[in-house]
């Protein structure tokens, strides 16, 4: 067995550095790295560029960063949920690439698996093909859109061993596994960390050759951003 | 009697057949799901990575791991399956789906859709609204018939930047149910109690009435 096992937080960011491109798993603020974000806030790593599918709210995930004006430039599907990300973006603060969720995914994906770009029809015939390469395949269109590039990929699991396997919970799997092994260092941290031999095999999400070090995560907040709800009968 | 918000998605919950996977957007296709015959089998497909999605969960059983991609806490049914967001978008792109319901800010007589950006004013992003028209076959656009300041959202050709080309096939609006053809908007049916001049006033695009125009039926 290969140990991929940090002792902490700390430990797990080591190299992390200013002017760093992030990977950062989660669909609004589910299934976020909270403890690496938190980190990343006390370290005041500035001028990072974030590819991450939402920004997060005001007081709360990717928020927090851009509070302290940490982050330079955001890559995005979609950013909604945030005043200050808004106002930084409308001022000219902070950078903004906005990309279809499938291709931010995609890309992410490719990035894993050595694929250099992929072609994907979403956005085709809209700004965000500008300037890109296109392609007829059987009468359709596709944009050429290349694989993310980045220094760390910041990763939440449920459950991992000290191999770097892991297991996702729920709807908080989303990019999470997209963006295992996308960056030259992952970096996982687990709600729960298990002795090598205690996950079935069978039922393993993401193997452990795609993370680099692994970690028991801590205090977890998992806020809820819309609460829906129906009335017990 | 033009439709509320609730009409339209009575209307639209009538083209959800038995055994489709349907992805539903935010805003009124969200409301569809209420509608929708319970006789038929239908899977509803939300984009950050589940397929079988149930209603809210009780209160005291919200679940932070388990929401929609309105962000909102869901339930899941017997059946269902969670994934990530690269598979999520490949059961997309891969035509997967049977059935993509949507708002709309604008949509123009040869289908072309804009919902996603107001230059200098809104800036929200298009999530997964450029995945889901550029390569589903099947698109309802669920919108009113004209905007808050009682503009045409049934355009020639859109104003605001597009979120994909020529790719809606049907609109269901306050008013009435629309095709879009290679000729501009056909119509095909009318709500209770409005008139095709009133359907034709609210419409810029170029509209097409063929015959009598049936009333719809809710």
């Amino acid at each position: 067995m290969i140990r991929k096992t940090v002792n902490n937080v700390q430990e797990a960011l080591e190299g992390v550095e200013d002017s760093m491109t992030f990977m950062l798993g989660g669909f609004g603020l589910c299934g976020i790295p909270e403890n690496a974000i938190s980190e990343l806030v006390k370290r005041n790593i500035k001028d990072i560029t974030c590819i991450s599918n939402n920004a997060g709210v005001d007081d709360f995930g990717l928020g927090l960063l851009l509070k302290k004006n940490q982050i330079k430039k955001m890559v995005s599907s979609y950013v909604g949920e945030n005043a200050e990300f808004e106002r930084q973006m409308l001022s000219g603060e902070l950078e903004v690439e906005l990309t279809p969720q499938g291709t931010l995914a995609a890309k992410c994906l490719a990035a894993q698996q050595g694929f250099p770009a992929i072609y994907t029809p979403a956005g085709y015939g809209t700004e965000v093909s500008l300037n890109k390469e296109t392609r007829k395949f059987e009468d359709k269109m596709y944009v050429l859109e290349e694989a993310y590039k980045a220094d760390f990929a910041f990763v939440k699991a449920w459950k991992g061993d000290e191999a770097g396997n892991l297991i996702f919970k729920g709807t908080a799997r989303n990019f999470n596994p997209n963006m295992c092994g996308a960056a030259k260092v992952t970096v996982v941290e687990v709600e729960e960390l298990v002795p090598a031999g205690e996950l079935d095999p069978n039922q393993i999400h993401i193997p452990g050759i795609f993370v680099q070090r692994i970690f028991q995560g801590k205090d977890y907040e998992k806020r809820i951003e819309q609460r829906t709800v129906r009335p017990k009968k | 009697m033009a439709l509320d918000k609730n009409g339209i998605a009575q209307r639209i919950a009538k083209e959800v057949k038995d055994g489709y996977y349907v992805n539903l957007g935010i805003g009124i296709p969200t409301l569809v799901a209420n509608f929708v015959r319970d006789d038929i089998e239908v899977e509803f497909q939300s984009e950050n990575g589940i397929l079988g999605m149930g209603p809210f969960p009780f209160e005291g059983e919200e679940d932070a791991d388990l929401i929609n991609a309105g962000k909102q806490t869901i339930t899941a049914l017997p059946g269902a399956s969670f994934f990530d967001s690269a598979t999520s978008f490949g059961m997309i792109r891969g035509k997967h789906v049977d059935l993509t319901i949507l708002g709309a800010m604008e949509v123009a007589e040869n289908g072309d859709i804009a919902n996603w950006k107001i230059p200098g004013k809104m800036v929200k992003g298009m999530g997964g609204a450029m995945d889901l028209v550029a390569s589903a076959e099947n698109i309802i656009v669920a919108m009113m018939h004209t905007n808050k300041a009682g503009k045409s959202k049934l355009l020639k050709k859109c104003s605001l930047p597009l979120t994909g080309v020529g790719c809606v096939t049907t609109i269901v609006t306050n008013l009435a149910v629309l095709n879009v053809t290679e000729e501009g908007f056909k119509l095909i049916e009318r709500a209770p109690g409005v008139s095709v001049e009133e359907i034709e006033k609210a419409t810029e695009g170029k509209l097409i009435v063929e015959g009598e125009i049936p009333e719809m039926k809710l």
